[in-house]
């Protein structure tokens, strides 16, 4: 018998995006975020990034390992984890916080429930509610930039250092100048626009993160409609019920983690739905719990909540929002 | 102008190019030719020859069993070497007819001497029957017979007759280079279906990537009031019969039912050329034009061809080189078959033979699924193919009737645009096919 050639059921094209390409995709518009975190905070930024991400491939092919699973860290899931956990972490952390949050990202986020694609909520986010509520002090321990981004701001950066009596900025974070209504704290819009506050490492630059949200768009890795969606809804909510204006309103979405949440964790894949017309509702409510969160809540910030607990309706909602089939009438 | 176009889909890769621009080309058989007895959808066909016997061009060899049924004809004059079983394109022993060509091409006395039949005298019953003889079915690839397609029942009134000129599947140009070079067939041919279905109107579907097809046919159709050249978007499946229909008059065929169930029939353009020449000139169906094409042949090249003849020959024709070559596939690459052998013969149902290069496949390692949702987006049935896919693996019939599995057209989108390469539309298939089996 002569050479006999290799069959497949059909299709027998593929597109060229594979899952770590696009995970790569990730991580390359997450660096532009990390870049400025670095300059803003120093090197500890880099450290603190680097343990997160270590530590999350790390916990991947041990727990792989041990269960007798193929190891599959090539797929750069954790890496893109791990560099969002750590943006979601003050630079100047205790260094056995990014390890205990990355094991909790990992293992019990994501491995647990059987690894990429199976998990229910973010890993990221998850990671950062446990150790917000394990090491309440260092979470939100935000020290002052080492740097600024141009000059630096005009905002009351020494009342506030002079105030708390110590070089950081946990007595008056702008969201919580925010809540309380007191404008005389609120940074200015480029300030925070561009990272001149104070916060979590990778969530201060709102130019870089939506630098890196416009490539992923522009890549085809994520869709307009849950980022659009979400900033959009907390915008109206900030708008409506906060008692700030619109100046202060369209600032407050520069604070926090709502850029960071609208484009990198709201819009992850597993834990968000699949259809369009899902996405758009899930990006609302999430927004309307963030806004809610961050006007009438015990906390100054509602993101990280907010998608944790829209994950949790994900199920439902790609129960009941299907498409129309063809030929199926108007259902 | 707006395009035609329906909802979701995909716009893959389509290395048109290769082969648009390249005349069709008349091959010649060599010695052996075969003739499988099943090349259509229904009943196989039975061998009228016996081993030994003098067949000529034309002359049938294997006879209706059925209704759904085409008869098939020899395509060159020569002795009948076997009737025995041979591998088909599917990978499956057929019945078939082995004839050696004594390269004379002696046709049957009644083609010599035939006259030119004007299909203005025929009743539609009369050309009904004339297609059935002929042996026609959907040369578009399905192979569904043609005559029972042209008789709907008495009381479905056909109000829109669609021409499928969309050749939607990448690497195909067969059906452009008929546009091109056969126009004036296409017109004729759309003018009996036009007298058979007195109420229609028909529509020419092509798809915008064929600029020059396009403008061509818009000309011959100009004075023909009750033919139009409708311009579609470049998007797969546009030429499925469902979407096609949709993006032309805007009605969805609805779950379960037929395109007669809202007054249309589609049909491929080659299969309109087919039913011209049985009607005019009494051909049977002999001949069919053959894209050859892929990163796997020197000389990518559209073929005319005779039917029985030898993948082999045309690939040879082609410039194959077998080493780049990791798979062959019958068709297009979204729905095509791959080939373990290529020494099957050309059959009604041949539209390409593609040889594809590992590249051009873009296969990757097999990872979970990650709810990406690029499935959702990409069906044009509109169904959610990752769900159907996991009731597929876990046999879960409740699950896969509720997601109505059952209305996927197979058009193999999802597994397309699947990054982690989960084998979606195959699963469904197979699931399709054992809940089928019950």
């Amino acid at each position: 018998m002569e050479k006999l050639f290799t069959v497949a059921s059909s299709p027998h094209a593929h597109q060229k995006q594979n899952v770590q390409s696009i995970m790569r995709d990730v991580v390359i518009a997450l660096i532009p975020a990390f870049l400025v975190g670095t300059y803003l905070f120093g090197l500890k930024a880099l450290w603190t990034t680097l343990l997160c991400v270590l530590s999350c491939v790390a916990f991947e092919a041990i727990w792989q390992k041990f269960t007798h699973q193929k190891v599959t860290i090539t797929d750069l899931s954790a890496v893109v984890t791990g560099m969002l956990l750590a943006f979601n972490l003050p630079a100047d952390i205790p260094i056995y916080v990014p390890i205990v949050g990355s094991f909790v990202a990992i293992i019990l986020a994501k491995q647990m429930f059987g690894g990429i694609g199976q998990n229910f909520i973010n890993p990221a986010l998850a990671a950062r509610a446990f150790l917000l509520a394990a090491y309440p002090t260092a979470m939100t321990n935000f020290q002052k930039p080492e740097r600024f981004m141009g000059s630096a701001p005009v905002t009351n950066w020494d009342a506030t250092s002079a105030a708390s009596a110590v070089d950081t900025l946990s007595g008056a974070t702008p969201l919580v100048a925010f809540k309380l209504g007191d404008s005389s704290y609120m940074p200015s819009l480029m300030d925070a626009f561009l990272g001149n506050i104070g916060g979590c490492l990778g969530e201060v630059c709102a130019l870089a993160l939506l630098l890196g949200g416009l490539y992923l768009i522009y890549r085809k890795v994520i869709s307009w409609h849950i980022p659009v969606c979400y900033l959009g809804t907390l915008f109206i909510v900030t708008m409506l019920f906060s008692g700030h204006g619109l100046y202060e309103s369209f600032t407050s979405l520069f604070l926090g983690g709502a850029m960071l949440g609208a484009f990198f964790m709201a819009t992850d894949y597993t834990t968000t739905p699949m259809t369009h017309k899902g996405q758009i509702l899930f990006a609302v409510m999430a927004g309307i719990i963030a806004g809610v969160i961050r006007i009438f809540g015990g906390y100054p910030e509602g993101v990280s909540y907010s998608i944790l607990l829209m994950n949790l309706a994900v199920p439902l909602i790609d129960k009941f929002m299907k498409p129309v089939r063809f030929g199926g009438g108007k259902a | 102008m707006k395009l035609l176009s329906f909802k979701k889909g995909i716009h893959p890769k389509y290395y048109k190019e290769l082969t648009r621009d390249k005349t069709i080309e008349l091959l010649m058989p060599k010695d052996e030719l075969v003739y499988p007895m099943q090349q259509h959808i229904g009943s196989p066909c039975k061998p009228i020859v016996k081993k030994g016997d003098h067949v000529l061009v034309g002359q049938k060899i294997g006879e209706e069993t059925g209704y759904v049924c085409a008869p098939i004809y020899s395509t060159v004059s020569g002795i009948v070497k076997a009737v025995e079983e041979r591998l088909n394109f599917q990978g499956m022993q057929v019945l078939s007819v082995v004839v050696v060509n004594d390269y004379t091409y002696e046709e049957v006395p009644h083609l010599q001497e035939a006259p030119f039949r004007d299909y203005k005298t025929l009743t539609k019953e009369e050309i009904v029957e004339i297609v059935k003889e002929a042996g026609l079915v959907g040369m578009g690839g399905a192979t569904f017979p043609t005559h029972i397609k042209l008789s709907p029942p008495a009381h479905k009134i056909i109000k829109h007759i669609i021409i499928n000129g969309a050749e939607c599947e990448p690497y195909l140009t067969s059906d452009h280079r008929i546009m091109l070079e056969e126009g004036t067939c296409i017109i004729d041919g759309i003018k009996i279906l036009l007298h058979m279905f007195s109420e229609a109107t028909a529509s020419i579907g092509i798809e915008d990537n064929k600029k020059d097809a396009i403008s061509h046919l818009k000309e011959l159709c100009q004075g023909e009031p009750k033919i139009e050249v409708e311009v579609l978007e470049t998007k797969y499946p546009q030429g499925s019969e469902k979407h096609l229909i949709y993006a032309i008059t805007g009605k969805e065929v609805p779950s379960g039912k037929l395109p007669a169930d809202i007054g249309a029939i589609v049909l491929n353009i080659d299969s309109v050329v087919a039913i011209w020449r049985a009607v005019t000139k009494h051909r049977p169906i002999m001949r069919r034009i053959v894209t050859v094409s892929g990163k796997g042949v020197d000389k990518p090249s559209n073929f005319k061809v005779r039917l029985g003849m030898s993948y082999r020959e045309l690939l040879e024709a082609a410039g194959w080189d077998e080493r780049r070559t990791v798979r062959i596939i019958s068709g297009g690459p979204m729905m095509g078959t791959a080939l373990s052998s290529v020494d099957v013969p050309v059959g009604k149902g041949t539209s390409a033979i593609l040889c594809l290069t590992a590249e051009e496949i873009g296969e990757y390692e097999m990872s979970n699924c990650i709810r990406c949702g690029r499935c959702v987006e990409a069906c044009a049935m509109r169904l959610v193919p990752n769900t159907l896919h996991q009731a597929a693996l876990n046999k879960d019939d409740e699950t896969f009737m509720a997601y109505h599995g059952m209305d996927c057209i197979e058009c193999g989108s999802c597994s397309y645009v699947c990054p982690a390469r989960r084998p979606i539309v195959q699963t469904i298939r197979t699931e399709k096919n054992r809940i089928r089996r019950k």
